[in-house]
């Protein structure tokens, strides 16, 4: 058996079969197999050379090896904690990891079963009906929300409301998805890193669509008010579209209870970890606007046998059957990060996710105490409870802080002149006297 | 049942897919294992606030323990009451995977030939890679400090750059879909800024149904182009669909058809001509891999599929990627941030840097930078030669499954996939028989223009021997009967599931089975 060395390696066919497969077809030549005008044929090169798998991997490792070795205290969007092994394990299985979106049920059940406990998780966490099986992230599920507003037969207007302290990648995906409705994203203001109420209540009017408000805000802070920005939005028939995870709803208020329609955020906080911001949204709603919901809907049915077997279902909203009256474009979705986040939140059980949402809470809070006792340095900004991060004065010009501490090996996020955002959970507790350590050291 | 109408009497292989039947259901939900409800906030943290509900469960050792005043570290006005979640333990759950895992047909199963997909084989070596520690840090570090991913990142660029024929390439959008919706922003951004109002975006009938969607929700008026009698875009239909309303046609070549348009380059002129945008629709770039490239076709911006193309896993439905080419002249509407390399710079050789006339972004972050890892290392991996040899096996294999086939295949010449008829049988029920011969069967009843359409994409990675077995598996089934094809499948996990009666009795999670 020989196989063209220059070849794929991925293609398994021998010079042999080659032939005969030419042979069968009824040509001479690869080439013969491409009809391409003349004017239009690559006859170049990429200049790409082929690699070893060896190779590559020693080079990409070498390439990666240039990222500094930082101990991130980073959040804002993207968070991590601790990914049990069997994730892992479970998710690299190529009946997983390789299959595709289950338009054959019938050998696609062990996905579909898991996309169908994913959406459930997400149902008990929210308190809300419908779950789907994944946007693309945090910022696109917003977006999504908001198309969905002008969808939404009892909601009318164009005016979308966001917090004036919306993180700025959020809120350019969300301006670059109301672009085509035509939605005017505004403001309304926050105090002490939550809402305004006041503030929201001048800023809504009857045109109002949509208010979003996130718990826990880019800030780290707890939202204090909920159910009042849930009233006001429902004195003037707008969606109130809340923006959190499922970490963190495992311990906060239930958003059924304080009246919100649409919960959106980021469900990758369970499975993945820090990914350089890939991420995995999740969209869960009230069973009305089940019709208007975006991307797949896993469904339980029967089958011949009159077995209880999972289906993706309500497809007429979707872009392959309804075209251009679908409800989104999406297709391809994020549904390995659902089973990754199915997994890990199985492995916690209730008391591990409470568990993992209160260490949430009381990490920052007690590292915001100890950094408060370090001369120059006051945390937290803001007179609010916290989930996982926190705002923090320096004394110092806060980029002089940040340099020091990278060069310590502690990474944070600089928001202001003199103001830092410091993020630990689970994953990077271990650290935590070291970076207290280098913040006595250089602030 | 006659035995020749069985699975196996023919050449062909059969399949019997594993399947665990418990109680009227096949593997039970996590939520009939266990369900425990825990009490959250002040009053859970005595150690008595969890209640197994079925008893199988671990009892819960309760929460917040270490607070000394109350059970949590909150007041109980922001917490929720309680939380009911199947608890069980490790062992447990990992057969519960694994159980689900095996009722699931993946492209190491056996051929995938889902048409406009592009199943290939997923390379190991690229999972570790996406794996390695290094890879794993946050988007907001400073450039200077991630100098590894942007190397990447600018690598890929570069890689797609070339490969497509385009001036410049975004990575972030996070899928094909993504990608489209990127591309028609940046049409619109060019066009607005050029002080043109056009309303339209053109697409083919044949069209996949992505490119509908998207102009749609781009704000753009949908203008259907209807093809010809060969299957190709009908240029006199195009001259009159296309004017100075036009933003942009989006083209996919080769066509869902597997047809290559022949006449893109009076395509091209006839688009520019009337001031549109030519957008090329990355879905089928394998079949030409090597041998022809959108900018070189006129394409002014187009997007790529790595999980197609460039062998990222599937995973279910995704993640993939759909980064996005453009020419020169539409490099500065990309998306923010793009990569670039500096020299001499005391703070790396790569920064990030935003385009003059940014569209913004389309992904709260960078994208998915772990799939997008992955193609790099299997772009590295095959270079020129594995990569137009992939093109030229794909539309090989094709080719060679193609004349294996007793159904008629309408259009050609095709080159990657091509779309079968399934004649007077329904390609749905003919496609559910396929999967007890062991193989996943096309995608069905689409493109349209070809009634009862098998739309068959077998890729370069099936050998000649697996092609013969597809090949038997599809002619199996050609000669069998409506009734045979009506109640297959019959040895996969589930067999024919109801999708009327599971639409019309909606149950979406585990709450509405226990309603």
């Amino acid at each position: 058996m020989t196989r063209n060395a220059q070849g794929s390696p991925f293609a398994p066919h021998t010079d042999a079969e080659t032939a005969a497969m030419l042979a069968a077809v009824g040509v001479d030549d690869e080439e013969d197999l491409f009809d391409i005008p003349e004017g239009v044929r690559f006859d170049g090169e990429f200049d790409i050379p082929a690699h070893s798998e060896r190779a590559v991997r020693r080079s990409v490792r070498g390439t990666l090896a240039e990222n500094d070795d930082l101990t991130e205290f980073l959040g804002r969007g993207h968070y991590a904690h601790y990914v049990p092994s069997l994730v892992d394990d479970i998710a690299r299985r190529q009946e997983f990891l390789t299959s595709y979106t289950q338009y054959q049920p019938e050998v696609a059940q062990g996905f579909l079963q898991a996309l169908f406990e994913y959406q459930s998780v997400l149902v008990e966490l929210t308190g809300l009906d419908v779950a789907n099986c994944s946007m693309y992230d945090a910022a696109t599920a917003l977006g999504e929300a908001a198309t969905l507003s002008q969808r939404v037969r009892s909601v009318s207007g164009d005016r979308v409301l966001v917090p004036d302290r919306l993180r700025e990648g959020k809120r350019a995906v969300l301006d670059q998805y109301a672009r085509g409705p035509g939605l005017s994203v505004e403001t309304y203001p926050t105090v002490e890193g939550t809402v305004d109420v006041a503030g929201l209540q001048e800023a809504v009017d009857e045109d109002v669509a949509m208010v979003y408000a996130e718990s826990p805000a880019v800030t780290g802070c707890i939202e204090e008010r909920l159910d009042a920005v849930g009233d006001v939005a429902a004195a003037n028939d707008a969606l109130f579209v809340l923006g959190s995870d499922p970490v963190a709803l495992a311990l906060l208020e239930r958003p059924a209870d304080v009246g919100a329609d649409v919960v959106v955020g980021e469900a990758s906080v369970l499975g993945l970890g820090t990914a350089y911001g890939m991420g995995m949204g999740m969209f869960v709603t009230r069973e009305e606007y089940l019709r208007q919901v975006p991307g797949r809907l896993v469904g339980a049915g029967e089958d011949a046998t009159g077995r209880r077997a999972y289906t993706l279902t309500l497809q007429t909203r979707e872009q392959h059957i309804r075209k251009e009256r679908a409800t989104s474009n999406i297709c391809t979705n994020q549904a390995w990060l659902a089973l990754r986040a199915a997994i890990h939140a199985a492995l916690l059980g209730p008391d591990g996710l409470v568990e993992l949402a209160e260490e949430c809470v009381r990490l920052p809070r007690d590292l915001a105490a100890r950094l408060d006792d370090i001369d120059g340095v006051r945390a937290p900004t803001f007179d609010r409870h916290h989930f996982r991060e926190f705002q923090a004065h320096t004394d110092q010009p806060a980029t002089a802080v940040a340099d020091d501490l990278a060069d310590a090996g502690y990474a944070v996020h600089v928001v202001g002149d003199h103001r830092l955002q410091v993020c630990v959970t689970d994953a990077n507790a271990p650290a935590v006297d070291g970076f207290v350590a280098a913040v006595e050291e250089v602030a | 049942m006659p035995d020749d109408e069985r699975p196996g009497a023919d050449d062909a292989t059969t399949f019997d897919q594993a399947r665990w039947t418990d109680d009227g259901a096949y593997e039970p939900l996590l939520s009939e294992k266990d369900l425990t409800e825990v009490q959250v906030g002040a009053t859970g943290g005595d150690g008595d606030g969890s209640e197994d509900h079925d008893g199988t469960g671990t009892a819960s050792p309760g929460v917040g323990e270490e607070d000394d005043e109350s059970g949590g570290p909150l007041p109980d006005e922001l917490t929720r009451d309680s939380l009911e979640l199947p608890a069980l333990a490790e062992p447990q759950l990992a057969r519960h995977y694994s159980r689900l895992s095996e009722m699931n047909y993946g492209v190491e199963s056996g051929p995938f030939p889902l048409g406009s997909c592009t199943m290939k084989y997923n390379p190991k070596f690229t999972e570790d890679l996406a794996a390695r520690p290094e890879a794993a840090v946050h988007p907001d570090r400073p450039a200077k400090s991630v100098q590894g991913v942007l190397a990447v990142m600018y690598a890929l660029q570069d890689y797609l750059g070339r490969i497509g024929g385009m001036d410049a390439v975004t990575l972030q959008p996070p899928a094909g879909a993504a990608g489209e919706f990127t591309g028609i922003q940046i049409a619109r951004a060019y066009h607005e800024a050029t002080g043109e109002d056009r309303s339209e975006v053109v697409v083919p009938a044949s069209a996949h149904g992505t490119n509908f969607a998207t102009a749609a929700m781009a704000g753009f008026d949908v203008v259907e182009l209807p093809g010809d009698e060969d299957g190709r875009v009908d240029l006199a239909a195009l001259e009159s669909a296309v004017g100075p309303d036009t933003a942009a046609l989006m083209l996919t070549n080769p066509n869902t058809l597997g047809l290559f348009e022949r006449d893109i380059e009076a395509i091209a002129e006839t688009v520019h001509d009337a001031g549109g945008l030519l957008y090329y629709d990355g879905a089928n770039l394998n079949a030409l891999l090597g041998r022809a490239r959108p900018g070189d076709m006129g394409f002014d911006v187009m997007h790529y599929n790595v999980h197609k193309t460039f062998a990222t896993p599937h995973g279910g439905g995704g993640p993939g990627a759909g980064p996005v080419g453009v020419t020169d002249e539409l490099a500065d509407f990309l998306p923010t941030p793009q990569v670039r390399r500096v020299s001499d710079d005391e703070h790396g050789e790569y920064e990030l840097f935003e385009p003059a006339e940014s569209i913004g972004k389309v992904h709260g972050f960078r994208g998915n930078w772990l799939v997008l890892l992955k193609a790099y290392a299997y772009i590295a991996r095959l270079g020129d030669a594995g990569l137009a040899d992939a093109g030229a096996k794909a539309v090989l294999n094709a080719n060679y499954l193609a004349s294996r086939l007793d159904y008629e295949v309408p259009y050609g010449p095709f080159h990657h996939e091509f779309v079968a008829s399934a004649g007077e049988q329904d390609a749905a029920d003919a496609a559910k028989r396929m999967l007890d011969y062991g193989v996943h069967p096309p995608t069905t009843k689409w493109p349209e223009i070809v009634g009862e359409a098998l739309m068959t994409e077998p890729t370069e990675v099936e050998s000649r021997s697996s092609l013969d077995d597809l090949a038997a598996a599809f002619n199996a089934v050609a000669r069998e009967a409506d009734e045979t094809l009506a109640n297959a499948p019959e040895r996969t996990a589930a067999r024919r599931i109801d999708q009327v009666g599971a639409a019309r009795e909606l149950r979406l999670s585990w709450r509405d089975l226990s309603e």
